[in-house]
């Protein structure tokens, strides 16, 4: 939709009131009580966004719950071991078929049973996180300097650049990011968590695309540019030191709230036997193989689907409490 | 307005042929041949490979295939598949199934989701609000597979109330648990996103004039906030039709629905490329005319936005 | 619509006004807003009155509680967090802070209507001008769609908005600025109402429309004889069009006065300080004067006197006792515990 002209009202209404003419302007005008109460509130203790954005996430017991589950699942994903003794790979068909959970028996190998090879389903959720966390991470990663890329150029250059650019963008919208990885990923007989981080960025990285090329145009068009353009500035300066900065927040914001979706679709890829592969351990991987014993054996899959729900909902949470810190407007 | 459709409709060409362009390439450049999969494990012979080979063009050059596929989708072929079976044959079964589920799911989110966001968000704070916000965060955090088996096994397994898989995939009794399991993710959106522009519009000036102006709260709410509020959700429901129906792969494989998701994860795995393409061009045609109906539908609730 | 609410709007006669008794009183207003960090006591204690055909002028700076006592006599004030712990507001002897939901309801729009600063933002984006103007006849008198957006641009032709009959379908971005304030004081005209609150109604426009929307407001007020509370912080605004001025400062009104006798010879030390910054034309060159300081914080009000810690004639007294509304004349009154100086100095 990149043709349409919109007026908001904000943007002419923010403009503001002019200087009045006759008498004095002993205030900035003020109608609603709800704009009289902030900056009452305002007059005596200004406080900068980022302390504002700290002093409101720590009220927020969500903000507290995300934190400690992102701190374990890193924990797991990066020293396993601290978790669990038991071989994750370690399969002993013959005792532990399906073996039922001992609830009791916290953190220990047979914590939540086995599975259909005999093996500590507790030890595969531990190591299982690695991949997700890697995938994720990584995707989110190479997504926001791919697009972020590829939207500086549209947005800053404009013109044919823009245009290319916002058709590219347009094609690989139209191709849904798990339908495209699947395909592209099935091309590769094997795959490795990298294959995966490929497929996923190449269809992850328009929405990051856009984001930074409105952020760039709406910077590009800032007073403090045009001054750093009158004083000589070159574009790559004026990129690097005036527009990225200031254009950053928004790309931010979408690509931890993106995050979430990464570690999600990578575990439906891996479910459906087109992610990872075994021996390689991974949530989806093991949920795939669970399956078909739902009904006699269904801790099998609910342990790992529990886990990776948990660790989708600590990123979300993260990306919601990145995007209230960023963006005041959204308070 | 018409001049702006045809406009519209002109820009559409450029990224029908680029995406599909993108799928063809995928499907047929990348290595692994599709013809030697059809043997599975057995050797195959070198003759009928050529041959086989031959008869699908794939000895052309790759964008003469490409070519010649667009020249036969225009008079409405979307060629053969690798068993024989014309795609269209295929499409023509899988599609109403899953055009059934799409749109269960479809309704369910706009009027369950619309309906959540408008509580939540003129209760914004309060208990139930609280609720359903978490209850959204439960089911945007839980991948949509996990959720399938989750209904699976509770509700087809544990308590019985329904069949663990779908027999008959054109009854709508049936799929009304893989619909809400389809949608529940956007279900959850879109309750977000209504809370989020209500609460803001409820903010705004002009609904102050209007409670100044003496309206009543029926007529305040269902006429001044409704429409600026549902302006944003429209947009966001439009390109989630195209994205239901592409992650009916999921669903229906949970469910054994004998739809497009079906059809297409199939041929995925055996390397089907004309399977493949074929669907995925009908996909992307369908997101295409979806964004252009939100662009419209944008413009007549919106009298600020013009035709550029 | 119901037809309760019709005739109600319908019968309802516009009774003579007794000769001296108030169109509206606001009597000992407190409003308190309560917040994360606190209660926020925005008005304190506030009294005015406004008697059909007179013009008061509520000055003061943002955070002065003069647009929230404007929103509280509306009725359109956010509750919680607002409330209203004290004091009443009469209109024409009734006290709108007893009614119920739906009582106050028809007094808005019909009996009090509101001018809001920004027009733009203030009017429904997405709803054409005709219709938010035929809303009012609709919705209080019940007419038909036709017959409203007949009214609707005798309305706009009744503010001076050219070609009405072709752009009654225009939305409000469509318009500029001071025509689409015409828009805001049509919509409140609507009704004839006895009252109309105008919150700054000229800030946000240019400098040479704002005459012409101040001379409309002044013309149709005297048309309809309606009472008027013209809220803003312009002093020049003020001296054209008001009777009688009330100055605000941190919740409370510190001046009060008859328009000519407040800017001939101010009573409070801020009055004062508002008068000597505005710009001469016979002191060119000498340096403006500006109140030093800043607006309280009204978490944190200064203890006695708000005004104190800016004040250059702030005594002890002023640090430890709050000055109550002295009796300065007949009409007149001011909050200082040094007003006999500040008068006569």
């Amino acid at each position: 939709m990149p043709d349409k002209t919109t007026v908001t009202p904000s943007s002419v209404a923010g403009a503001g009131p002019g200087q009045t003419g006759s008498g004095v302007d002993v205030s900035a005008p003020s109608v609603a009580a709800a704009s009289e109460l902030a900056s009452m509130g305002g007059v005596n203790k200004p406080r900068s966004l980022g302390q504002d954005a700290w002093r409101e996430l720590r009220a927020r017991p969500m903000f507290w719950t995300a934190g400690i589950l992102l701190v374990v699942l890193i924990l797991m994903a990066a020293f396993p071991f601290l978790f669990t003794g038991a071989d994750p790979g370690h399969a002993d068909l013959r005792n532990h078929y399906l073996g039922d959970p001992q609830w009791t028996h916290l953190f220990q190998e047979d914590w939540f049973g086995y599975n259909k090879q005999g093996q500590s389903v507790w030890a595969r959720t531990v190591y299982g996180a690695r991949a997700s966390v890697i995938i994720g991470i990584c995707v989110t990663f190479a997504v926001t300097v791919l697009g972020g890329f590829l939207g500086m150029i549209a947005g800053y250059f404009g013109g044919w650049w823009d245009a290319l650019l916002s058709r590219l963008t347009d094609i690989f919208f139209g191709i849904p990011l798990l339908l495209g990885a699947l395909v592209l990923l099935q091309a590769f007989t094997h795959r490795t968590v990298w294959t995966v981080v490929l497929g996923l960025t190449v269809f992850g990285w328009m929405q990051i695309a856009r984001v930074m090329r409105g952020a760039v145009i709406t910077q590009k068009q800032a007073d403090f540019v045009t001054a750093a353009r009158a004083l000589g500035a070159g574009n790559g300066r004026i990129l690097l030191k005036h527009i990225l900065p200031n254009a950053i927040g928004p790309v931010i914001v979408v690509a931890t709230i993106a995050l979430a979706g990464y570690i999600s679709t990578e575990a439906t890829l891996s479910y459906l036997g087109i992610g990872l592969q075994p021996p390689a351990i991974s949530w989806g991987v093991d949920i795939a193989s669970a399956k078909d014993v739902l009904r006699d054996a269904p801790h099998v899959l609910l342990v790992p689907s529990t886990f990776l729900s948990l660790t989708v909902l600590a990123f979300i949470l993260l990306g919601d409490a990145v995007r209230d810190a960023l963006d005041p407007k959204l308070r | 307005m018409g001049r702006y459709v045809a406009r519209r409709l002109l820009q559409m060409i450029p990224v029908f042929i680029g995406t599909t362009l993108l799928i063809f390439l995928m499907v047929y450049s990348l290595p692994g041949d599709p013809i030697a999969a059809l043997f599975g494990d057995k050797a195959a012979d070198p003759a009928t490979v050529a041959r086989l080979r031959h008869e699908y063009g794939l000895d052309q050059p790759l964008l003469v295939q490409y070519w010649n596929y667009l020249t036969g989708l225009l008079q409405g072929d979307f060629g053969q598949s690798f068993t024989g079976r014309p795609v269209a044959d295929l499409m023509a079964d899988a599609f109403p199934v899953t055009i059934r589920l799409a749109l269960f799911a479809f309704g369910i989110e706009v009027v369950l989701g619309i309906a959540l966001g408008m509580l939540t968000g003129l209760k914004r704070g309060k208990f139930i609000d609280q609720l359903v916000l978490v209850l959204t965060l439960v089911v945007i955090s839980i991948p949509v597979f996990v959720l399938g088996f989750l209904a699976q096994f509770f509700l087809g397994f544990k308590w019985g109330v329904i069949t663990p898989t779908v027999q008959d995939s054109m009854n709508l009794g049936q799929l009304a648990v893989p619909a809400v399991v389809l949608g529940a993710l956007s279900l959850a959106y879109v309750t977000r996103l209504t809370r989020t522009t209500v609460a803001e519009n409820l903010r705004a000036d002009y609904m102050r004039t209007a409670l100044a102006k003496g309206l009543p709260t029926r007529r305040r709410i269902g006429v001044h906030l409704m429409r600026n509020s549902l302006i944003p959700v429209i947009t966001f429901l439009g390109t989630d039709l195209g994205m239901l129906m592409g992650g009916a792969i999921v669903t229906e494989g949970i469910f054994n629905v004998q739809g497009v998701g079906n059809t297409l994860y199939r041929a995925i795995q055996t390397s089907e490329g004309p399977t493949v393409v074929g669907i995925v061009t009908v996909l992307v045609l369908v997101y295409l005319v979806a964004s252009l109906v939100v662009d419209l539908l944008y413009a007549v609730l919106d009298p600020r936005i013009r035709y550029a | 619509m119901t037809t309760t609410e019709k005739t109600a709007a319908v019968s309802a006669p516009r009774t003579p006004e007794a000769a001296g008794s108030p169109l509206l009183q606001v009597r000992d207003l407190h409003v308190e807003f309560h917040t994360r960090d606190g209660v926020v006591k925005a008005v304190n204690g506030v009294n005015y009155s406004v008697s059909a055909g007179e013009t008061l002028a509520v000055l003061g700076e943002s955070g002065s509680g003069k647009s929230v006592t404007a929103q509280a006599i509306m009725g359109i004030l956010d509750m919680p967090p607002a409330k209203i712990p004290q004091g009443e507001i009469l209109f024409r002897g009734e006290d709108m802070l007893k009614m119920t939901v739906e009582q106050r309801r028809r007094v808005r729009g019909a009996k009090i209507a509101m001018i809001f600063q920004d027009a733009l933002s203030s009017l429904n984006p997405v709803l054409s001008v005709g219709y938010q103007l035929g809303e009012m006849f609709r919705v209080h008198q019940g007419l038909s769609k036709k017959d409203a957006k007949a009214k609707a641009i005798e309305l706009m032709d009744k503010v001076k908005i050219p070609a009405a009959k072709n752009r009654v379908g225009d939305y409000p971005h469509q318009f500029s600025g001071g025509m689409r304030q015409r828009i805001m004081i049509a919509m409140a005209l609507a009704l004839e109402p006895d009252l109309i609150i105008a919150d700054e109604p000229t800030t946000a426009l240019d400098v040479t429309v704002q005459a012409q929307v101040m001379d409309l407001l002044a013309e149709l007020q005297r048309e309809y004889h309606m009472g008027l509370i013209l809220i803003t912080h312009d002093l020049g605004v003020v001296a054209d069009v008001a009777d009688k001025i009330a100055v605000m400062y941190a919740g409370r009104i510190v001046e009060n006065a008859p328009v000519r006798e407040l800017y001939k010879n101010p009573a409070h030390p801020y009055t004062r300080g508002l008068l000597d910054s505005i710009p001469r034309l016979d002191q060119k060159g000498q340096e403006l004067y500006a109140i030093k300081g800043l607006p309280p914080n009204l978490l944190h009000v200064p203890s006695g006197c708000a005004f104190n810690p800016r004040c250059p004639m702030a005594q002890d007294v002023c640090r430890t006792d709050v000055p109550a509304l002295a009796k300065v004349a007949d009409g007149r009154g001011s909050a200082c515990h040094f007003w006999k100086e500040t008068l006569h100095g």
